[in-house]
């Protein structure tokens, strides 16, 4: 009973990283139609973030936690206004591209001026610690996640069912010529979708430098890989879509770590691809792909 | 009211439109007629900024040809564009309360959406439901009364009538003529003339990116030269 507790919650926590990262990806995506590659660096940048904290030694875990999000956002708002305001209007492959090279010129920045080896941080170990909950023992970090990914969720979702600029941005990813048509301002629609992207990006930091303990410039490639991964499954530019690719890919991935033998055991997302594609034959677009939402006549 | 001198609408590199000049009175309903491809949505969108344009686009005697779209609408245009484009994936009432997105006044927002919902019964039978749900004559109501919304100073319709029943073409033009009787300017974009021109004050008669021949409603109704470019006989 405590070992299918323990693995339920191991997926789930799996899934809200994912999920939160996928989120941040296709609120981005449903309105520009791109793939923010730079999504990646926005977290590293938070690591690194704490990386300054410990430094200056500020140790205050909330001021430590406060302070990445933070930065996370402004990273996210900067690359906005800097790299990708310009090229909105360009084809997507021109977008695209600029994506792909402002994550390469960022990571170069973090190699060139901060470190090539990981950093640690140990400001968040305090995150994880041992919890029994019912005689069950479980660890505090993935419950913490789980949660924490719950309530933005459902944030989220009344920001984008119960205010006018939430409206804005559901109504541009269908529309957004229309949506200026209304009257709201197009910097503004994409300034809050980047803001987002870069809070729920700043959120899944936390979690991932509690787990590892340490940042790189690659802290954020294989969490946006999955997130992206999510986003396909799920459909992409749909958020309903993000969530539920982000947790089916948790517990896909958990049931093949738990079922495997362990001489397969390196080959977990081996197998964890191949359901990915088995489920993409099954439904090209994604399971819940944005023009099925929109209530299109496929 | 508004007044357009000399405009050229580009899209990309072609010119759609080879400098029109029109004016809108206050008040006034004035038509835009011509067949498929005359210029006229493309006129609408170098009102509203969304196509590139020269020339002079003055509203209220202000310049607008330099401003932003939503500076423009925020001047206090508002369109019910070709093609409805209501958000299909929002709800009838989100749509409505996206059409007073530069309303402040909840209290005020929540009294135009009654009086809307009031005048649009189905529509307010159907408030929760999703936009893209509703047959094609709840949309183009949905799409004007979005329009509204904003308490605009000018509609422009861009083609109400199109691909709608005749029972609901005559619903939407006697919804425009209501309109017009409470003071509503009005520049409505068609392709059916007779109805246009039984509402309309003036009427301009577009063809190929021009403005071939204008006058009253009954001057134009009688010439010969609105049937012909409408029909295509020569
Ligand atoms: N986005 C665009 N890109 C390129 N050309 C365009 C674009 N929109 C319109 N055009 C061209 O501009 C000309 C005028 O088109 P416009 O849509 O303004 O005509 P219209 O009078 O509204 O016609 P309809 O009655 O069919 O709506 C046409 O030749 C059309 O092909
Ligand atoms: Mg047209």
């Amino acid at each position: 009973m405590e070992y299918i507790v323990q693995q339920v919650l191991n997926a789930l926590s799996f899934g809200a990283e994912y999920a939160l990262l996928a989120l941040g990806l296709a609120i981005v995506f449903s309105i520009m139609g791109l793939v923010n590659f730079a999504h990646g660096e926005i977290i590293a940048v938070g690591g690194y973030t704490m990386v300054a904290f410990a430094s200056l030694a500020i140790g205050n875990p909330m001021i430590v936690m406060v302070g990445a999000v933070l930065a996370a956002m402004l990273a996210s708002l900067t690359l906005e206004r800097v790299a990708f305001r310009p090229v909105r209007k360009a084809d997507p492959t021109t977008g695209l591209l600029t994506a792909f090279g402002v994550s390469i010129v960022l990571q170069n920045l973090f190699l060139l001026f901060v470190s090539p080896r990981p950093i640690a941080v140990t400001s968040l170990y305090f995150l994880d610690w041992s919890i029994e909950i019912a005689g069950i023992r479980l660890a505090s970090l993935q419950v913490f996640e789980t949660l924490t990914t719950i309530i933005v969720i459902i944030a989220l979702m009344l920001f984008l069912r119960r205010t006018v600029l939430g409206l804005a941005v559901r109504a541009a990813s269908l529309d957004f010529e229309m949506v200026r048509l209304t009257g709201i301002r197009a910097n503004r629609v994409f300034a809050i979708a980047f803001l987002i992207s870069g809070l729920l990006a700043g959120l899944a930091c936390i979690f991932i430098m509690a787990r590892r303990g340490s940042v790189d410039p690659h802290l954020g490639f294989e969490p946006v890989l999955k997130a992206f991964v999510a986003c396909v499954v799920g459909g992409f530019g749909s958020l309903p879509g993000a969530v539920l690719g982000g947790f089916l890919l948790g517990a896909v991935e958990v049931a093949m770590l738990v079922m495997l033998p362990q001489s397969l055991g390196g080959m977990t997302d081996a197998f964890v691809f191949m359901i990915v594609a088995m489920i993409l034959i099954w439904r090209p677009d994604g399971i819940l792909s944005p023009a099925v939402e929109k209530g299109d006549k496929l | 009211m508004l007044t357009i001198q000399d405009l050229h609408v580009f899209h990309g590199p072609i010119e759609a439109v080879h400098g029109i000049s029109l004016e809108v009175e206050q008040g006034k309903c004035i038509s835009l007629l011509g067949p498929n491809g005359a210029g006229k949505t493309s006129t609408i969108s170098a009102i509203t900024g969304i196509a590139r344009s020269t020339g002079l686009v003055r509203f209220e005697g202000r310049d607008l040809s330099r401003d932003s779209v939503e500076a423009r609408i925020a001047a206090g245009i508002a369109v019910s564009p070709e093609g409805r484009r209501i958000f299909s994936n929002l709800t009838v009432l989100e749509n409505l309360t996206l059409g007073a997105a530069l309303q402040k006044d909840a209290a005020e927002k929540a009294k135009d959406t009654d009086h809307w919902f009031s005048l649009f019964p189905i529509l307010a039978e159907r408030r929760d439901q999703s936009a893209g749900t509703l047959s094609g004559g709840e949309q183009q109501m949905l799409a004007i009364a979005r329009a509204l919304m904003a308490r605009p100073k000018i509609l422009l319709l861009d083609e109400p009538s199109l691909g709608l029943a005749p029972k609901i073409v005559r619903q939407i033009f006697d919804l425009i003529a209501d309109l017009k009787t409470r003071g509503m300017t009005i520049l409505l974009v068609e392709q059916n003339a007779t109805q246009a021109l039984k509402l309309a004050d003036y009427a301009y008669l577009m063809s190929s990116g021009r403005i071939v021949a204008h006058g009253t409603a009954d001057d134009l109704g009688k010439s010969d030269k609105l049937m012909a470019e409408l029909t295509g006989v020569a």
